[in-house]
């Protein structure tokens, strides 16, 4: 079952652990100090991201028959909102962010960014998205500041430019500035995590979609992961799409939450509504661990249990 | 005019990216430049042992030359594989470059490095023979057959990059093989003409048999390049169809990986 798509809250919240470095570092981004992509996203009445009915089908092991990793699914994300994606491993959470991003190509349906179709308009999309995924994926023997550069590069931004946005973003996610320049493979997974999402930042995404992007990172850098992406929402005009095995920072990020089970969305809402759903229809604690019960008919224990994160 | 700026900028990226690559293995690329001398000087010296200067400067012409058509094929048809191994394929993928851009970034620089590298092995090889002589070198022909063996030789790397997109667990090694293939049938360090019959049409598609035979002809005996149309017209016609279609051929691959989710996995 699928509730109504409402509009969004879009009210700035509060920032839960605010780290004043973190708010200091987007403003500067503000102060457009980052180049802006050469596509700028359209009007507010043009929502960030539409996916229109979109099916992906893949043929595993050589069968005749094809899997449906992605079935029909529609999802609307307006400007500046944040969407949140749950479903245990498997249920196509990555497929669906890789059909956004164009690592995919769509079977059936449409993808629109911020008006942009991304079959038709492919540059114009890759300019306005960037994406974080769970696997902090870099040239482990160059540097963070060497692999940053690189990525500013192919998204036109000048070197010098890049290095000094680079040391900001980097140092208010608490990278220091000598920790450039040393091999990333020498950084811890969670350093190496804030990285990736700096690298993200450096390309001023209009679109941000976050692909499990705190999953096994420690506490602390779980929440300065967390606040950072609030404040990028906030301050930073960014829209994000978010897949997290985290309930409690589905809720606290998402403006919206869709659950997907074996590649369809069972249902989708904002946090409360769906708290309320299940205990309303379902006789359950007005928990997202009840929601993300309901709809996926598997506790979160066994879903994190399976450290499998292949979504296909 | 600012498309071409940022397609510059972006081609320019991947050049970078490599260089930093290569100075954080210097190392290896040490390891790999004496490795490469070393085998340059051994096989020459089985001319040396012959007591054939003759033979000495076409052993010489096929270490150096073949050398730096290897580096040039390996950094282009890696340009994947290297990727892949990394992890980094899909953010590169994702990033708003043209395929073309990023297939010149790495042409640019496979080129760049294939002639220092070659240069220290040439280095290597004129203080082991110094007595070589070269006074009858047609210098426009040598740097004639350079130009077109190189141009030749990336639209064939182009379609070697190709095999780690579409096979994720052997597209590299199977780049490997069409590269030992190629030294086999081009007549790096003979005449083709002692090949097997099948192979001797074999070696009629490879770039490398003309643009190793123009060099040796340009360098040795100083054979003028109007002389030498018989090897310019195949080099001409590979560079021309093999680029473009190495061009096609890879946004086709890339489209095929896309549908089938192949840039995902590593390899």
């Amino acid at each position: 079952m699928t509730t109504t798509l409402e509009q969004p809250n879009t009210t700035h919240r509060s920032v839960a652990s605010p780290e004043a470095a973190v708010r200091v570092a987007l403003e500067l981004l503000e102060r457009d100090l980052v180049t802006e992509p050469e596509v700028r996203p359209e009007p507010a009445t043009i929502p960030a991201l539409a996916v229109e009915r979109v099916t992906k089908r893949f043929h595993v092991g050589g069968k005749r028959r094809p899997v449906t990793a992605i079935h029909d699914v529609s999802l609307r994300l307006e400007r500046g909102g944040t969407i949140g994606i749950l479903g245990a491993n498997g249920s196509g959470k990555s497929t669906l962010i890789r059909l956004v991003s164009g690592l995919l190509t769509l079977d059936e349906g449409r993808v629109e960014v911020f008006g942009h179709d991304i079959v038709r308009d492919e540059m114009a999309v890759k300019r306005l998205i960037n994406r974080v995924s769970v696997d902090a994926a870099f040239f482990k023997k160059l540097s963070p500041m060497e692999n940053l550069l690189f990525a500013a590069r192919l998204y036109g931004i000048d070197a010098g430019q890049a290095r000094r946005e680079a040391v900001v973003i980097c140092g208010r996610l608490g990278i220091a500035e000598k920790r450039l320049s040393r091999p990333v493979e020498q950084l811890s997974r969670g350093m190496q995590q804030k990285v990736a999402i700096a690298r993200a930042l450096l390309t001023s995404p209009a679109l941000l979609l976050l692909d499990e992007p705190t999953t096994g990172l420690d506490p602390r850098s779980k929440l300065e992961v967390q606040a950072f992406i609030e404040d990028v929402r906030t301050n930073h005009d960014a829209s994000i799409v978010l897949t997290t095995h985290d309930l409690d920072e589905a809720e606290r990020l998402c403006d919206r939450i869709a659950v997907l089970n074996d590649g369809r969305v069972v249902v989708q809402d904002t946090p409360a509504a769906l708290k309320r759903l299940v205990a309303e229809r379902h006789g359950q604690a007005p928990t997202m661990h009840a929601v993300f019960m309901t709809y996926t008919g598997r506790s979160l224990d066994d879903d994190v249990e399976d450290d499998d994160h292949d979504d296909e | 005019m600012a498309l071409l700026t940022h397609e510059l900028k972006a081609s320019y990226a991947f050049i970078e990216r490599n260089f930093f690559l290569s100075r954080r293995y210097w190392g290896w690329e040490v390891a790999f430049l004496v490795y490469s001398a070393a085998g340059a000087l051994s096989i020459s010296l089985i001319g040396a042992q012959a007591g054939d200067p003759r033979l000495i400067l076409t052993l010489v012409v096929g270490a150096i030359f073949w050398n730096y058509l290897s580096v040039v094929f390996s950094w282009i048809a890696e340009t994947i594989a290297i990727e892949r191994w990394e992890g980094t394929l899909e953010y590169t993928m994702m990033a708003p470059v043209r395929r073309s851009t990023h297939l010149f970034g790495a042409v640019a620089y496979a080129m760049i490095y294939g002639l220092i590298h070659t240069a220290a092995i040439l280095l290597a090889v004129m203080l082991f023979f110094p007595d070589l002589s070269l006074g009858h070198a047609d210098p426009l022909t040598v740097g004639a057959f350079f130009v077109l063996g190189s141009f030749s030789f990336v639209g064939i790397a182009m379609l070697a990059a190709i095999l780690p997109l579409l096979y994720v667990e052997r597209g590299a090694q199977m780049t490997f093989v069409l590269q030992s293939v190629l030294l086999l049938v081009s007549g790096v360090y003979y005449s083709i003409d002692v090949l097997p019959g099948w192979m001797q049409v074999v070696s009629w598609f490879s770039p490398a048999t003309y643009a190793l035979h123009g060099v040796r002809a340009g360098l040795i005996d100083g054979v003028p390049l109007a002389a030498l149309w018989a090897d310019v017209w195949p080099l001409l016609v590979a560079g021309a169809i093999l680029i473009p279609f190495g061009l096609w051929a890879f946004g086709r691959a890339e489209r095929y990986a896309k549908r089938t989710g192949k840039l995902k996995r590593v390899g």
